[in-house]
Order: C-alpha cells, then structure tokens, then sequence
C-alpha cells in the first residue's frame, strides 16, 4: 500500500470500528466511499429531478403561473449545474471507486485518504451550492454563466458567487480523485495486467482522469477571474467598459466545456463495453479500435470548443474550422457504436435489466449524436442556437446516454456491491418507463425548437402552436418519475428480501467477479495473476477454448482459498483528517460571501487539517 | 497454467511502472497546473494593448523596470541550483547540508517575494491596481498566482527543514525531496515564461495612447 510518510508514529487517536456512522464518515475504503458517492449523487438526482418537474409544470400550459420567472432562473440553473456536477459527474465517480481497484486486481488506490478528501469536499461543495436557496436565492445565469449576466452590475444577489464558489469547490474534488486514479490505475495493476488487458471501463476512466486535470484548471481560472470582477478588487476580465471582453468567459469556459461533455459521456461509453460483451458472451469486438477511439476522443475534445460559439461572429474561418473539427469527432463515436453492435451480433443474447440499458443507451445516444451532427454544420445551427432543439440534442446524449447507462451499471454492479440481486421484474418495468418517458419528454423538443421556441423562456403565449408538444413533454416528464419511484421501490425491497447473488451472478468476465460479493475489505485475498484480456473468463474457461474446454476453475482470489484469509493483510486505517481538511476548504470559499474572517478561520482549519494529514501514518 | 497464482507475489511498494506513487502524482500535477498558468497567461496575452487608460506595461507611461525584474528573476532562478544541491546533499546522507541548501532555497525565494512585493507597491503607487485597465487586471492575477505559487513552495521547503530537525527525512526518504524540487524547478520555469512574455517583449501600445 502507499506509504505516504515513513513514519509510524501515532499522533492522534485513529477511529477503529468498521460498523457504525462514524466508521463511514472516516472511511478511506474505496468501496465504501464509492458507495457514499453514489447514494450522495442519487439523492442530488432526485433534487434535480424535482426541479426538472416543476419547470416542466410550469411550461405545461400557455401563461404558467406555477413560478415566477425570477424561481424560473434559478431552477433551471440548478438543474442543470445539479445534473452535471452534482449528478452525472459523482455517479461515474462513484463507479470508479468502487471498481477501478476491483478491476486492475489492486487492495486499494494509491491515496486512500486523498479518495475520501476528494467525497467530502464533493459533499460540502454540493450542499454549499444548494444552500444558496436559504440565503437570498439561487444562481439564475444558466450553467454556463455568460458575462455580464454574471457581472455585478447586472446580478447583486449573492446566488452567483455561490455557484462559482461552490464549482471552484467541486473542481478540487475532481482534481484530486483524478491524480488519484491516474496514479492507481497507471501503477497498481496486478501482475500480467498490461495497458491492452485492462477492461475498458478501466480504460475510459484513465481518459477522463486525463480529461479532468487538464480541464478543471482552465473552469477554475474562469470562475476566479469572475469572482474577481465582482470582488472589492474589481477587475476588469469581463467588464466592456473598462477593456475586458466578454467573450473571453465564452472561450475559457467551453474551453472546459467541451472536453466537460466526454467527461460526462466516456465513464458511460465503459459501463456499456462491460455489460455487452458479458451479456452477448463474446468479448467485446475490436477491443483495440474502442480504446483508441477513446483516447482520440480525449484529444479530439480539445479543438470543438468553438462550435457552442458558432453565433458569437468569430468568422468564416474559425467558423469552417470548429465546424470540420466536430464533424470529424463523430468518426470515433461512431467507430465505438459499431463495435458495440459488431459485439452483440452473433452473440448468444440474454435481455436482463442491464443488458436492456445498455441497448437503450445505444440507441438514444445514436439519435443525440445525430442531432448533434445537425448543428456541427453553421448555418443550421444559426437556426438551432438558443432553441428547444438543442435542449433535446443534449438531453439524449446525457440523459438517453450517461443516464441509462449509469442505471446499466447499477443494475450489473448491485449485485457486486450489496451481495443481493435486483428484481429483474421492477429492473424491466424500470427501464421501459424511462425509456418511454424520456423519449415522450425530449422528443417533442426537437420539433418545438424548429418551430422556434427559445430555451430558458418562463412561459409562452397560446395560439403559437407549441401547446401540444409542450403538455406531451409534461407527460413524459412525470412517467420519468415515475420509472425513477420503481427504481426506489426495487432497490428497498431487494434489500430486504432480495435473492443472494453470489459471487459471479452473470458468468462475468473481469476481475471483480472472481471475488466475494460484497467484497471484503482487502479485495483480493490472493493478487491474481493476469494471462489476457477478460482476465477472469480466461481464469474461467481458458485462453482459447469456448465454455468447458479447459478447467471450469472455481473463484480462486475469494477469501480462504488460496494462501490467505486476508487476515495478515494490512490495510489503511480509517482517518478524520480528509473531512476537516474538507470542511475547512469550504469554509474559507464560504468566507468570500459571509465574510473574509471566515476565510481565514477555514484556512488555519484546511493548513492543520494537511499538517496532521501529513504527520499521520497511514496506519497506527 | 490457469492456475498459476504464485504465493510469492510482487512486494506491495513495488509499482507497475516502477515510479513512486507520490512522484507521478506530482507529475500529474504539475501538467495541470500547466493549463492553470495556461489560461492566465491566454488572458494576459489577448488583453495586450487593449487597455483603454494608462498606465501601461511599457511606452512613455511604461510601469516596468527591467533591470530590477531582472535581478529578482535571477534570484529565484538560482533558487533552482540551490535546490539541486539540497537534494543532492539528501541523496548522499549529508542532513546537515541539506538543511542548510533548503534554507538558502526558501531564503532565494521569500527575497523574490520581497521584490514582488517592492514592485506591486512601486505599479499601486504609479496609479495602477487591479482596477484600473485590463493591463492591470491581468498582470496582477498572473503574478499574482505565480507569488503564491512560490509562497506555497517556501512553506514546504521549510515545512522540509523542520521534519528534518525532528529527525525525519534521513536519507532513504530523499524522494519528498526530490518531489518538492520537482514543484520548485516547475514554478522557476513558469516564471521564465512569465518574465519573457509579459516584461521582455514589448506590448503595443493602444493606438489612441501616446
């Protein structure tokens, strides 16, 4: 395990129960925090989605009257910002927590205690965004925040500068968890595990660790130029009447932004490449072309930026540029979607609950990436901008593809995290809820928005044609909620009664299935040896021979096989420091809107925090 | 061959690519903050001449004082050398040198700070702050950050030098050494940019100015 000072000198007294609130709450398991990431982002999905409902309420009828359009503002968003960074962006992280060690055949990651910093400071940061309702109202400027919407002159509340705090906040969560995967997955691997054996979600995770820590620093420079400008400093980034130029917000943000788009879609893109091959039982086809369409698309997502700029007035050139660039990010994706067909063609299928997301999340991704390729072009997307239309583009490629691949990986994983299989009944009345909710609530938008209804609008006349569709979208909406009510109601009664899952409930193929379910805290009794890709099938079934050819081995890495119980292994100590260096980081960006006391009070707390942090051992 | 699971497996501090977990994830770093400095260097860069009111980088109403920077950017670039030989002496097992080499680096550094400090108060009095134009604006964020940058820095080599002093950091642990250098030399080098793009090549100046 790492070592991250020498000494072993205890220097405070070190929680030591593994049962209990405290026990979670000093936890530095990767399993447990991935667990604590997912039950934290699935209750900010559900805030989400309550915000979702209310605007779709309002828009229900011409002249809604359910909000004013001030509460408009700010619900959309903080919808928005709730679903990318407190939603979508933790749930994938909570899936790499949990599984990235499990995969590379690792007892842990490489920081531990820096994992369980990275939740805490996730937590703190979403509860600090949505505590901006209690204290003057909500951020109203759109996720993406324009200049001068933001500027003080035009927004005075206080809403702004908790978004752009609370990001600053959040980015350091994604910051840290990335350096730590980066470092665990490029040095933790189990013997035999090359780069070209690692399962892809392993893949895809590495990726958008890549993707994060070049991308989070550019947002970060953003959200403090604009924190600036609205600081007693009072710069001028992006005041006009002073120099500044408020376009310069545009660029650095879709600079983040758009590389931001394939950290929402590529932990998804893995989920999925997991579940096909396993539930098809082939491996997956053209493993290499998947990998490297992969990590083209981490380059590639460096030069569209523009193209969420088309209307700004760049020019012709920059214009034609940004437009072949994008057109020309469509090949790896499309490359990855044949693979993915390619892998269930000829397979022997079986439809369970994940597998059934999966597909959905195929086809709905196609028709995001389709509309998506719609407004590559400039002159259609100056028809598009601004319209319902793109509203539907992006909720097809987040929500029909990160979403339902998300709920896939609940569904294949559950079994693995809790011991207990979900209902597959529920599982199936689940997914064709939500797939025909959200095709019922998106779909419509497409035409609205060719009819020319703007986004962000808080209501519309009748008699423009837009009733319909728009009460339909209503609809759809609820019978999302619906499916989301099923959800609750199968993870609750399975957890009571649920069937046990054993330890390889779908005749999987990598390594986190040759393990008890749940695993222990040490993972791996044994640290398996790695012969091929599907590390665990090859384990199973041979190198090359189908089902039977070879040894049909039993899980050789469970606990009291092989030449350990797992007792002599010494695992990291739980550790509180990570939550007060959190707490204390909150603090002092609280500090910039309560008070610059407080900064300084959360900053001796942060500097104390990383000094013990420091001086502790890693385990007494 | 399937059941090959060799009871002596690796020993748990060996890594896969054979580097220490800390010194990747300071590399790691290091690449992200490029893009930090990235981004506030872009602004300064496309602010250049497009300030509205003086006082300006360079010119008739020129703020700058080469040969002073100048001097300071030497110091803080020979703060890299002393720094080599604090690891150096690390390496070798010769503690007392390398408290002494880590003193010079922090003392070479916080002298850099002093003349930072000098120079914002000498712009502030010239009738420059933040406030005043995107030049302003844009050449204090940047140094800004980069001042606190090396700040950061001074507080871990003397954080380094008290370890020491309570009997840490002998010499098998000459690797958080090296990791700090690794931070040192990074923000030497962020400041030879700095020092080349916004003091040695002259900004034009706005066509209405002067």
């Amino acid at each position: 395990m790492a070592t991250i000072t020498g000494s072993m000198v205890g220097v405070l007294r070190r929680p030591t129960s593994h049962y209990g609130v405290w026990s979670w709450m000093t936890t530095v398991d990767h399993k447990r925090i991935g667990v604590l990431y997912g039950v934290t982002s699935f209750i900010f999905f559900l805030i989400g989605g309550v915000e979702a409902l209310v605007l779709r309420l309002q828009l229900a009828f011409p002249d809604g009257k359910v909000v004013d359009p001030e509460v408009f503002n700010q619900l959309f968003t903080m919808h928005a910002t709730t679903m990318v960074f407190l939603v979508i962006m933790p749930l994938s992280a909570a899936f790499f927590n949990f599984l990235i060690p499990l995969q590379i055949g690792a007892r842990d990651v490489a920081f531990p205690r820096l994992n369980a910093f990275s939740y805490w400071v996730f937590v703190a940061g979403g509860v600090f965004i949505n505590s901006s309702f209690l204290f003057g109202g909500a951020p109203n400027a759109g996720w993406f925040g324009y200049a001068n919407l933001t500027s003080r002159a035009f927004n005075a509340g206080s809403g702004v500068d908790f978004w752009a705090l609370g990001l600053l906040g959040l980015g350091t969560a994604s910051l840290a968890a990335s350096f730590n995967f980066i470092v665990t997955i490029l040095n933790m691997r189990a013997p035999g595990m090359t780069m070209m054996r690692m399962p892809l979600f392993t893949w895809m995770t590495l990726v958008v660790a890549f993707l994060l820590i070049f991308a989070m620093p550019i947002i970060a420079v953003a959200l403090i130029q604009l924190e600036l400008d609205r600081s007693p400093l009072a710069t001028n980034f992006f005041n006009p009447a002073n120099g500044g130029d408020p376009i310069l917000w545009q660029h650095l943000f879709w600079l983040f932004g758009h590389p931001e788009v394939y950290i929402l879609i590529l932990p998804a893109m893995g989920i999925v490449s997991e579940v096909l091959p396993t539930f098809a039982r082939k491996p997956l086809f053209g493993y290499p072309a998947v990998v490297f369409a992969g990590v083209f698309i981490g380059f590639m997502g460096w030069g569209v930026w523009a193209h969420h700029m088309f209307t700004v007035g760049l020019g012709p050139v920059a214009n034609s540029v940004f437009a072949v660039t994008t057109m020309f990010i469509a090949v790896p994706t499309g490359i990855k979607i044949f693979n993915w067909i390619a892998t269930l063609w000829g397979g022997s299928l079986k439809f369970t609950t994940a597998m059934l997301f999966s597909i959905g999340f195929i086809s709905m991704f196609i028709i995001g990436g389709l509309s998506g390729l719609t407004h590559a072009s400039p002159p259609t997307d100056y028809q598009q901008q601004d319209t319902y239309y793109i509203v539907a583009h992006f909720h097809y490629v987040l929500f029909g593809g990160s979403i339902l691949a998300l709920f896939s990986g609940f569904y294949f994983w559950w079994p693995k995290g809790t011991g207990k299989l979900l209902d597959e009944g529920l599982g199936k009345l689940n997914f064709w809820l939500m797939i025909i909710g959200m095709n019922l609530t998106f779909g419509p938008m497409h035409i609205l928005g060719l009819n020319g209804m703007p986004r962000r609008i808080y209501t519309y006349p009748s008699g423009m044609g837009w009733e319909f569709w728009n009460l339909i979208e209503t609809a759809g909406s609820l019978v999302i909620a619906l499916s989301v009510l099923v959800f609750i109601i199968n993870v609750v009664r399975t957890s009571r009664n649920g069937k046990e899952a054993g330890p390889d409930p779908w005749d999987g193929r990598t390594l986190e299935w040759s393990i008890p379910s749940p695993p222990p805290e040490y993972n791996f009794a044994t640290v398996p040896v790695v012969q091929g890709r599907d590390a665990f099938w090859i384990e199973k079934y041979g190198l090359h021979g189908g089902e039977g050819a070879h040894h049909a081995a039993p899980p050789s890495h469970t606990a009291g096989s092989g030449n350990g119980d797992g007792h002599a292994i010494h695992m990291p100590q739980g550790s509180y420091l990570p939550m007060v260096t959190a707490f204390g980081q909150t603090l002092m960006l609280a500090g910039v809107i309560f008070g610059y006391w407080l900064s300084g009070v959360g900053l001796v707390i942060m500097l104390g925090g990383v000094y013990a942090w420091c001086s502790e051992p890693v385990s007494d | 061959m399937q059941h090959a699971h060799p009871a002596a497996h690796a020993p748990e501090h060996e890594t896969t690519t054979g580097l220490d977990h800390r010194k990747l994830l300071m590399w790691a770093f290091l690449g992200s903050d490029c893009l930090l400095f990235g981004a506030l260097i872009s602004t300064y860069m496309i602010y250049r001449g497009r300030s509205l009111a003086g006082p300006f980088p360079n010119g008739p109403e020129g703020v700058f004082d080469i040969p002073f920077t100048s001097v300071s950017a030497f110091v803080l670039l020979m703060s890299s050398l002393t720094m080599v030989l604090a690891l150096a002496a690390s390496q070798r097992g010769h503690i007392r040198g390398m408290r002494v080499w880590l003193i010079a680096t922090a003392l070479l550094g916080t002298v850099f700070l002093g003349g930072q400090f000098f120079e914002f108060t000498a712009f502030v009095a010239e009738g420059l702050t933040p406030a005043t134009n995107v030049f302003g604006t844009s050449f204090f964020t940047l140094t800004g950050f980069h001042g606190a940058h090396v700040t950061l820095g001074v507080i871990i080599l003397l954080s380094l030098v008290v370890v020491s002093l309570r009997g840490g950091l002998p010499k098998e642990e000459s690797l958080t050494v090296e990791i700090a250098g690794l931070y040192w030399h990074f923000v030497d080098i962020v400041w030879i940019v700095i020092f080349t793009l916004v003091y040695l090549i002259p900004a034009p100046l706005p066509p209405h100015a002067g």
